[in-house]
C-alpha cells in the first residue's frame, strides 16, 4: 500500500490546565475523504491547528508524502500544500471573489485580475463550484463563500483540504453539491479532510473515519465496515438515545402572534418579507432553514433588537410597541441568543452578574442599593439547580465551557418564568451530553405550557423536539407542517425553495 | 528542530499577581530609562531621584503640596475613568475642568457678597453643571449618530482654554492686576476652608467622598450595574433592555461634572481666582492615571498621589536645573511601560528551548 499522503504520529499537545491532544495518530492516503468525528472538545480542531502550523506539537512527528516536515508558521504549512477552510471565513466582503483569490498570492507587484479571473472560472467549472469571479463577496450566501475559500485552496493547489464543519450553513441540497466537489478533488489526487460531529455527514461523504475522544484517537474505520450507531459509541463512549421521549401536551392558548412582519438585516435589505407565525402555549414550534434566511433577523425583532418594517407581533395579546428589549422581556419573553457569549452573556463579569443580567430592575434586590447577598444566594441556587460547572461565582464566565455557558444562560431565561421562550440554534457546537440537557430543559418548558420558537439549522433536533416545523427562506415562511406528516425531503426542498407548501393556522 | 528560546503562552485567566507587580516594574523600568536619560545630560539620576523624593516628603511643604496637586488629578480621574467604564474615551477632562473653574469663578464674581454656606454651594453647583454640560455638548451627538467622542472631546479642551483665556485677558481681568491674565480675586466667601498651615482644602474630602460614592454606585446599585453590564458588552447590555444612549449620556455629564468639580476646587480653594493656564494638564494626567488605577477608584486615588509626588518632586529639582520635561517623560515612560507589560498578565513567558522531538 502507498505511503500516506498525510501522516501525523503521536501528536500531543498541552494547554496550560488541558491535555488538547495525547498521542493522536492519523494517516490519510491521497485519493480518500477523511472525516474527523468527535464531540467538541475531542481535540479535533487542535489536531488541525498543528497540521495548518498555527500551533506547534509538544510531542509527536508530522509527515507528508513520506517526508518528516515541521510547521513553523501557517504559511510553511501552505507551501507544502496544506490549505483548510475555517468555519468563520477568511473573506474580505467588499473585495471580488478574484480579489480574495489573489490575496496573499506570492509574485510581483503587478497583478493581472483579468488573467486570474479566467482562472478562477475555469477551476470553478471544473470541480462544479459555481460562482462569479466578479461577485463580491457580500453579495454572496454563505454556500457561495464556502466555495470561495475550496477556490482559494485549489488555485494554490493545495494536496491536502481540511474543511471545519463545512456542511453547517448549507441546506441538504448544497451540502450534496459540496460531497461530489470533495469526490473530485479526491480523485483528482488529493486528501480531503473534514472535521465534523454529525454522524449523516459522516456516513454520506466520508470514505475513512478517525474518531477522536477526549484528545486521543479512538479507532480509525473504513465507513463500508461501520455504522452509525458504532460511530455513535465510538464517538461519546455510550449509546445515544435517538429518540427523546416527548410527551403529547394539550395545545394551549395562542402566546405569540406575528402579522406581516417586515425587518430589514445589517446590510439595510429587506430579511423578513411580511412573515406570519403563531406559536400556542405548551408547543415547540421550529423554524427550518438554512443560516441566513431571515433567522437571526426574525428572533431579533421578537427580542426588539431590531426595529420592524411594518406588521405587528404580540405577545399574550399585548401588541409589543417599537423595538424596546425592556418591554419584551417585561411581556415575558425569554430569548437563547445565537452568539451566547457575544449577546447572551457578559464575557468578563462572573456568573452572578449574567444571572442578574435581565432580573437586576427587580425590586427584592433593594430599592437603591442592591442587596448583593441576596443575589449571590440566589445565584448560588440557580447554579446548583441549572447543574452548571464553573470554577466560582465571580470567575468571569467566558473561562466557561461551551455546555456550561448554555446552562447558565437557559438558567437565566427559565428561571423567569417566560410565557414565549425564543431558542436561536440552542445546541449549536454543544457536545452530545450538554445537547441532551439543553433539549431536556426545552421540553420541560414545553410541559409547563411555555410557547417555545425554536430556530435551527439541525433538521434532526426539530423532528425530536418540535410539534410544528415552518420553514424560513428568504424571509418568508415556505411551508407549515406538523412534524408528525413532516419529511425529510420535503422540507430540504421548502429549505432549498425549491417548494412552497400550503401554510396552515 | 529548535524552537525559539523564549516562547509566550497565553494564560487561560490574566494573572493577578501580575496585575499588581506590571505597574510597579513599569515604575521601575521608567525610572531606569529617566536615569540613563539624566546621566547622558550630565545629571546624577540617583542624586535627582533623591531630590526628589525629598522634595516630595522631606518637608511639611512638599507633603502638603503633594496632596494639593493630588486633589485635581483624584476628581479629575475618578471623571474620566467612570466614562472610560462605559468605552467611551472622554478626553475633554482638561475643557471641563476649565469650564468648572468658570462657572464657579462666575458665582464668585457676579455675586461677591453671598455668605460662604450659600456662596460655596453655589460655586460648587455651577462648576458641576458646566463641567457636565461641556461633557454633555460631545455626548449628544455621540449618543444620537455615533459621532467619535475622542475627536470631539478634545477639541472642546482647546475651546475651554481659549475661553477662560478671552475671560482672563479681556472682560474679566482684574483691573489692579498689572495686566496679568487673572481676574480679581474672590471675596473670603468663595474660599474652601483648609487644614491650618497648609494649604490642602475641602477639595480633599470632595475627591474622596466622590471615589467612595463612585464605588458604591458601580457595584451596589442597578445604574451601576447597567455601566459595567454597557462597558464590558455593549451587545449584551441592548439585549438585556438597557439604555445605552441614556446611560451614555448621564456617563458623560457625572465624568464631566467631576471634572468640573476639580476646577471649582482649584479656584475656590487654590488660586481663589481665575487665572490664565489654571491647570497645568490635570485633566491629561488624569487619564494615564485611571488607566494605571485599572479604573479603580481606590486604585485612583493612591495613583493620584503617585502622580502628585511626581509633580511636586519634579519641582523641586528643577531649582537644580533639570528640566522640567522630565517628570513629563517619566510620566510617559511609565504609561508606556504599563502598557508594554499588560501582555505579561494575559500571558506566561517560558525560558529556554522547547523539546520537539
Amino acid at each position: 500500500m502507498a505511503v500516506p499522503l498525510v501522516e501525523m504520529r503521536g501528536i500531543t499537545k498541552v494547554f496550560p490546565g488541558v491535555v488538547a491532544n495525547d498521542g493522536v495518530n492519523l494517516a490519510v492516503r491521497a485519493g480518500e475523504i477523511h472525516a474527523l468525528l468527535g464531540e467538541n472538545g475531542a481535540g479535533k480542531s487542535t489536531l488541525m491547528s498543528i497540521l495548518t502550523g498555527l500551533y506547534r506539537p509538544d510531542g509527536g512527528e508530522i509527515y507528508l508524502g513520506g517526508q518528516r516536515v515541521s510547521f513553523r508558521s501557517p504559511r510553511d504549512a501552505i507551501e507544502a500544500g496544506i490549505g483548510m477552510v475555517h468555519q468563520h471565513f477568511r473573506l474580505v466582503a467588499p473585495f471580488t471573489v478574484t480579489e480574495n483569490v489573489a490575496l496573499g498570492l506570492k509574485g510581483g507587484l503587478r497583478l493581472n485580475l483579468g488573467k486570474l479571473a479566467g482562472e478562477i472560472a475555469a477551476l470553478s467549472k471544473e470541480y462544479g463550484l459555481q460562482v462569479d469571479p466578479q461577485a463580491r463577496i457580500w453579495q454572496l450566501s454563505v454556500g457561495e463563500q464556502q466555495r470561495v475559500e475550496i477556490i482559494k485552496l485549489l488555485y494554490r493547489h493545495a494536496r491536502v483540504l481540511i474543511l471545519d464543519e463545512p456542511t453547517a450553513v448549507l441546506t441538504p441540497q448544497e451540502a450534496r453539491d459540496l460531497y461530489q466537489t470533495l469526490k473530485k478533488m479526491a480523485a483528482g489526487g488529493c486528501a480531503v479532510i473534514f472535521i465534523t460531529h454529525k454522524l449523516q455527514e459522516v456516513m454520506d461523504a466520508a470514505d475513512t473515519i478517525t474518531i477522536l475522544r477526549g484528545g486521543k484517537t479512538v479507532a480509525t474505520v473504513k465507513k463500508s465496515e461501520t455504522s452509525e450507531k458504532e460511530l455513535a459509541r465510538l464517538m461519546v463512549g455510550r449509546e445515544i438515545l435517538w429518540q427523546v421521549k416527548k410527551d403529547t401536551t394539550r395545545k394551549g392558548e395562542k402566546v405569540l402572534e406575528i402579522k406581516g412582519l417586515r425587518a430589514l438585516n445589517d446590510k439595510g435589505l429587506p430579511a423578513l418579507k411580511g412573515l406570519n407565525l403563531s406559536v400556542y402555549a405548551g408547543e415547540i414550534l421550529g423554524i427550518a432553514g438554512v443560516a441566513g434566511n431571515g433567522q437571526r433577523e426574525l428572533a431579533e425583532t421578537i427580542a426588539g433588537l431590531r426595529p420592524c418594517q411594518g406588521g405587528k407581533i404580540s405577545v399574550a395579546g399585548q401588541e409589543l410597541g417599537q423595538c424596546d428589549p425592556c418591554r419584551v422581556i417585561s411581556a415575558g419573553v425569554g430569548y437563547i441568543p445565537e452568539d451566547r457569549l457575544g449577546t447572551g452573556l457578559v464575557p468578563n463579569l462572573g456568573a452572578v452578574d449574567n444571572l442578574l443580567l435581565k432580573e437586576y430592575r427587580n425590586p427584592r434586590w433593594g430599592r437603591t442599593l442592591m442587596n448583593r447577598r441576596a443575589a449571590r444566594q440566589w445565584a448560588r441556587e440557580l447554579v446548583e439547580r441549572f447543574r452548571v460547572k464553573m470554577a466560582g461565582l465571580d470567575a468571569p464566565v467566558k473561562m466557561m465551557s461551551g455546555g456550561n455557558l448554555q446552562r447558565l444562560l437557559l438558567a437565566r431565561e427559565i428561571s423567569s418564568q417566560p410565557r414565549l421562550l425564543v431558542a436561536v440554534y440552542p445546541a449549536r457546537g454543544l457536545d452530545v451530553g450538554a445537547t441532551e440537557t439543553v433539549h431536556r430543559l426545552l421540553l420541560e418548558q414545553r410541559a409547563a405550557g411555555t410557547a417555545i420558537l425554536l430556530i435551527s439549522e439541525d433538521l434532526e433536533e426539530l423532528f425530536c423536539l418540535a410539534d410544528r416545523i415552518a420553514v424560513l427562506y428568504e424571509g418568508e415562511i415556505m411551508g407549515l407542517v406538523a412534524t408528525d406528516e413532516a419529511s425529510i425531503e420535503d422540507l430540504g426542498l421548502m429549505m432549498a425553495g425549491a417548494k412552497r407548501m400550503e401554510v396552515g393556522a | 528542530m529548535a524552537g525559539s528560546f523564549l516562547t509566550w503562552e497565553k494564560r487561560l485567566e490574566p494573572s493577578r499577581v501580575m496585575v499588581v507587580i506590571v505597574p510597579v516594574l513599569a515604575v521601575f523600568m521608567a525610572l531606569l530609562v529617566g536615569g540613563i536619560f539624566l546621566a547622558a545630560t550630565g545629571f546624577s539620576p540617583l542624586k535627582v531621584y533623591q531630590d526628589m523624593l525629598n522634595g516630595v516628603i522631606g518637608s511639611k511643604y512638599g507633603l502638603s503640596e503633594t496632596v494639593v496637586k493630588a486633589i485635581p488629578l483624584m476628581l479629575t480621574g475618578l471623571g474620566v475613568s467612570i466614562a472610560f467604564r462605559m468605552l467611551l474615551w472622554n478626553i475633554g477632562a482638561e475643557g471641563q475642568f476649565y469650564m468648572g473653574a468658570f462657572g464657579a469663578s462666575w458665582v464668585a464674581l457676579t455675586f461677591p457678597h453671598l455668605p460662604a454656606y450659600i456662596m460655596l454651594p453655589a460655586m460648587l453647583v455651577a462648576g458641576v453643571i458646566m463641567g457636565g454640560l461641556w461633557a454633555l455638548l460631545p455626548a449628544l451627538p455621540r449618543a444620537k449618530w455615533g459621532v467619535n467622542e475622542v475627536i470631539t472631546t478634545l477639541m472642546l479642551n482647546y475651546v475651554a482654554i481659549l475661553w477662560v483665556d478671552y475671560l482672563v485677558y479681556g472682560p474679566w481681568k482684574d483691573p489692579k492686576g498689572f495686566n496679568f491674565p487673572l481676574t480679581a480675586p474672590f471675596s473670603k466667601a468663595a474660599t474652601l476652608p483648609v487644614i491650618a498651615g497648609t494649604r490642602v482644602h475641602l477639595g480633599l474630602v470632595f475627591a474622596l467622598v466622590a471615589a467612595i460614592l463612585l464605588a458604591i454606585t458601580l457595584w451596589r446599585t442597578r445604574w451601576g450595574y447597567e455601566i459595567r453590564v454597557s462597558g464590558e458588552s455593549p451587545r449584551a447590555a441592548r439585549y438585556a433592555g438597557i439604555k445605552i444612549e441614556r446611560n451614555i449620556i448621564l456617563v458623560m455629564l457625572l465624568s464631566g461634572a467631576l471634572a468640573g468639580l476639580a476646577g471649582m476646587s482649584e479656584v475656590a480653594g487654590i488660586t481663589h481666582r481665575l487665572q490664565h493656564g489654571i491647570s497645568p494638564g490635570y485633566g491629561y494626567t488624569a487619564i494615564i492615571i485611571a488607566w494605571l488605577a485599572k479604573l479603580h477608584p481606590a486604585a485612583i486615588i493612591l495613583v493620584s498621589f503617585f502622580f502628585s509626588g511626581l509633580i511636586v518632586g519634579g519641582y523641586s529639582v528643577q531649582t537644580a536645573g533639570v528640566p522640567a520635561a522630565t517628570v513629563s517623560m517619566l510620566q510617559g515612560a511609565i504609561l508606556f511601560f504599563v502598557l508594554g507589560g499588560e501582555i505579561l498578565t494575559r500571558y506566561r513567558l517560558h525560558f529556554g528551548r522547547k523539546e520537539a522531538k
